[in-house]
């Protein structure tokens, strides 16, 4: 056991004690990214199954059968809390998706950033879509 | 000319093969449950936008909810659906499997190619399922 040790495996290492302590690692933004990720794709499991069971009900529905459906306070939430964790998580997958297959620098920022405004756009659009309708407006 | 090059052996000049070479190597069933979890994904979210649209067209009242739902309807409608239904439950399934290996379950060969062939059997299954069900309650 060397006495430079750091890491608390035994073995030595290149990474200075506070750049360790930050825990932000190469990508120097640590783990935040890819822990909403999960946290999202964990949420979206039971709102994905609700979601795909009332579309079915719906199946055929005319305007009037849509509206009461979203017109109920249940739905209302728990449609406006799927669109948030769906763009949430579609914007964080593209972001992977993005980093992974480009490579220019400038352009890498502009598409990704590009998707997330995309996303907060579509968001509150069909949020609002939902209010509407629930609300009566 | 570089295919070439990296693919001669230092000294001997002798032709190597390239590994994996991808017009002859066929992938691994890990990796193809991986790369159709990315598109399964990429598809999704394109959908959003049917999801967007159906949504801003029932708010905008029953002539605009009629034009989104004709088409939803249509033939091209439906296979939209269908390729969006597949998606969801794909990315669905094979998702909580990467949230089991992120836990650190499941990580071993057997386990990873059995849950593939699940996954793709099950997604599959569930998609004429929910697609059968759906057109039975029209």
């Amino acid at each position: 056991m060397s006495t430079a040790s750091n890491t608390g495996h035994g073995k030595a290492s290149m990474r200075t004690p506070v750049a360790r302590a930050r825990g932000l690692g190469a990508a120097k933004e640590g783990v935040q990214h890819w822990w909403a990720q999960r946290v999202s794709a964990a949420a979206l499991v039971p709102l994905a199954l609700w979601f795909v069971a009332s579309i079915i009900g719906l199946a055929g529905a005319d305007h009037a059968a849509v509206v009461e459906w979203l017109s109920n306070p249940l739905v209302t939430v728990l449609m406006i809390v799927l669109i948030g964790t769906t763009f949430y998580h579609a914007s964080l997958g593209m972001q992977v998706v993005y980093e992974d297959y480009i490579h220019t620098h400038w352009l890498l920022i502009v598409v990704n950033v590009g998707t997330k405004f995309l996303c907060v756009l579509l968001a509150a659009s069909a949020i609002l879509a939902v209010l509407k309708i629930s609300l009566g407006a | 000319m570089s295919d070439t090059q990296a693919a001669t052996g230092p000294k001997t000049g002798r032709q190597r093969p390239l590994s994996p070479h991808l017009q002859v190597y066929r992938l691994p069933l890990p990796a193809i449950a991986s790369i159709t979890h990315r598109i399964t994904g990429i598809g999704l979210t394109v959908g959003t936008l049917l999801l967007a649209w159906w949504l801003i067209a029932a708010a905008a009242g029953p002539e605009a909810y009629a034009t989104a739902a004709g088409f939803i309807g249509s033939p091209i409608g439906w296979l939209l659906m269908a390729g969006w239904v597949w998606a969801l439950w794909y990315h669905t399934l094979n998702g909580v499997r990467h949230l089991a290996w992120d836990a650190g379950y499941g990580l071993e060969l057997g386990p990873v190619y059995k849950g593939g062939y699940v996954i793709w059997g099950a997604s599959v299954g569930l998609t004429i399922a929910t697609l059968g069900v759906a057109a039975f309650a029209i």
